[in-house]
């Protein structure tokens, strides 16, 4: 079990970093985009490189940001940030067992875990693949921190990562890793379900909660899978 | 202290102890059957809520806008089989090009 599970990490590990680096590059320009409007919004250059290191979720921090901006209070702009980024208590869970030893060397890894490495690291049955996470979450953490110092001190001279086309490479991604994921039918109704919940909720729910509400959608793994052998 | 890093510290904290949360609760523990056939769901369907929300979400609204055609375009090359970072290039190139037209 573990000889198979060490073998195909490997064998996933150059294609998952490959897949990295183009996404990398999409994360480095809204890293950038998100040093600019920071410093822009009048936070400085400290607070939003502090920021980039602790929270490293780009929506949650531009949300933040703008809240910021148009002086909606600081409760305003925390309630914002840790709703969008609520996700990644359910995200944290599905790839609890990739991690191992010391509670603090778990706390410290588990920073690594944003979308895209846990997007980057699924292997399509359920499972992860760990040297994925962190190989790709640690490059994904040094181009937004890069990224965020470039956009803060010298953020003009970068184009709109919106003209680039940017904004619909994430959503394209999360589509190519979600389609090697329905291999049953549970899977797929699961997701399915999912995908309703956050459309019904966009509109009725502040940004953040439709994700979170939709994860209910696999409790549908209580029932017994007849198809899941 | 300013509002400014009220607000960077409190959301770094918070997002710190999110991401930490399945790692360091549960480590890799082996979890009962039930709870990791509901696990083993959560990717799926958060991809899914993932790929709905970044193509039509706003602040509060639906939007549709460019970003469809990006994701229309990811999927046709994911269809075709194309490799990972061409379905992100397509999805980016596609939707540049419909922001730019329209």
């Amino acid at each position: 079990m573990s000889s198979v599970a060490s073998r195909s990490s490997a064998a996933g590990y150059g294609q998952g970093v490959r897949a990295a680096v183009a996404v990398a590059a999409t994360v480095w320009f809204f890293g950038a985009s998100f040093g600019l409007v920071a410093r822009a919004a009048g936070m400085g250059v400290a607070a939003p490189l502090v920021l980039s290191a602790t929270t490293f979720a780009g929506s949650a921090q531009f949300a933040l940001t703008s809240i910021l901006a148009d002086s909606g209070g600081a409760v305003a702009a925390i309630a914002a940030a840790v709703l969008l980024n609520a996700r990644y208590a359910p995200i944290s869970i599905s790839v609890a067992s990739l991690f191992h030893g010391r509670r603090l060397r778990r706390l410290a890894e588990s920073q690594l875990i944003v979308d895209e490495s846990w997007a980057l690291s699924s292997r399509g049955d359920g499972r992860f693949d760990r040297r994925l996470l962190i190989g790709a979450g640690l490059l994904l953490y040094a181009a937004w921190l890069s990224g965020t110092a470039v956009g803060v001190f010298a953020g003009k001279a970068l184009g709109d990562p919106k003209a680039l086309g940017l904004d619909g490479a994430f959503p394209a991604l999360f589509l190519a890793l979600l389609v090697p994921q329905l291999r049953t039918r549970t899977a797929t109704v699961a997701a399915l379900l999912g995908g309703a919940i956050a459309l019904v909720l966009i509109p009725l729910a502040p940004p953040g909660v439709p994700i979170v509400v939709a994860s209910a959608a696999c409790l549908l793994g209580l029932r017994r899978g007849e198809d899941d052998g | 202290m300013s509002t400014v890093w009220v607000v960077v510290l409190v959301v770094g904290v918070a997002t710190v102890a999110l991401k930490a949360t399945g790692p360091v609760l549960l480590g890799d523990r082996t979890l009962p059957e039930p709870v990791a056939r509901v696990v083993a769901l959560l990717a799926p369907v958060l991809l899914a809520a993932l790929v709905v929300t970044q193509t039509v979400g706003g602040d509060n609204e639906l939007v549709l806008d460019a970003r469809l055609a990006g994701v229309g375009a990811g999927a046709a090359a994911i269809a075709v089989r194309a490799p990972l970072p061409a379905v992100v290039i397509v999805a980016a190139a596609a939707t540049a090009l419909v922001r730019l037209v329209a």
